[in-house]
């Protein structure tokens, strides 16, 4: 008895990385990845839908959660991407494994409806950003605007100084 | 002697007035969004090139974010690689 529970406490001492792969697994599948993808301009309307239901599914059925969709309808590309002036843009978030990725890459890279894609993992600032985005307070473009105003009120400060 | 010299460098702090500073720290904003193409076109130049941290002010650590922002938006096409008079 006591030989066993030496052997399984040496084991655990040298190789403590086999006590947590269980619980990192299931951990790393959390990852929040962000996808765009440019589909082809020739398809019609009903055939863009098809593939993009295609990939919704193809999501979810490998256990991915689907968190947020957008689509940006036919959309100007800003060069021609073969020999194509637009495409339809659309966004997917979910959550998913790593391992996922590598699937739906290929996926993307053997279609040929997908002129691009383009797959980000979300950090939590990331995240943060998105959720405020779906709630339509996006606070990028503002902040820009409200600078000159503050830049006014600092000057002034600086000039009083001088003076004194 | 040290009125001569006030007399030249008097005039520095006028020209020099405002500092620049990165917006991003002003802000609190801590990620840059690759698809806000509006935003991210103050980063570029008329040819579409990323401006400079000593023009835009922007700090070191959100500049690499700016510079990955507009790299991820050329990839979809959002922005171009090459323009001319984006402005």
């Amino acid at each position: 008895m006591q030989g066993i529970g030496r052997e399984v406490l040496v084991f655990t001492i040298v190789f403590p990385i086999f006590a947590a792969p269980k619980l990192k697994s299931t951990v790393m599948n959390n990852n929040q990845y962000e996808t765009v993808i440019i589909l082809t301009p020739v398809l019609s309307e009903q055939q863009m839908k098809d593939a993009v239901k295609s990939y919704r599914e193809l999501i979810t059925a490998n256990g991915g959660v689907m968190v947020h969709e957008e689509n940006w309808g036919l959309t100007k590309l800003a060069y021609p991407i073969q020999k194509k002036g637009t495409g339809f843009y659309h966004l997917f978030e979910y959550q998913a494994g790593p391992d996922f990725i590598k699937q739906i890459e290929l996926v993307f890279r053997r279609d040929e409806r997908v002129l691009r894609y383009l797959t980000v993992r979300l950090d939590k600032n990331g995240v943060e950003f998105s959720e405020k985005r779906r709630r339509g307070e996006v606070s990028t473009p503002k902040p820009v605007v409200e600078a000159p105003k503050t830049e006014k009120v600092v000057v002034p400060v600086i000039e009083e100084e001088i003076d004194l | 002697m040290s009125k001569e010299v006030n007399f030249i460098f008097n005039q520095t702090p006028q020209v020099l007035q405002k500092k620049k500073y990165c917006r991003f720290k002003k802000h609190g904003i801590k990620y840059i969004d690759y698809k806000d193409k509006e935003f991210l076109l103050k980063f570029v130049n008329e040819q579409g090139k990323i401006l400079p941290r000593r023009i835009t002010g922007t700090s070191l650590k959100y500049q690499r974010k700016v510079t990955q922002a507009v790299k991820r938006a050329r990839h979809l096409a959002l922005m171009p690689f090459v323009a001319d008079g984006l402005k």
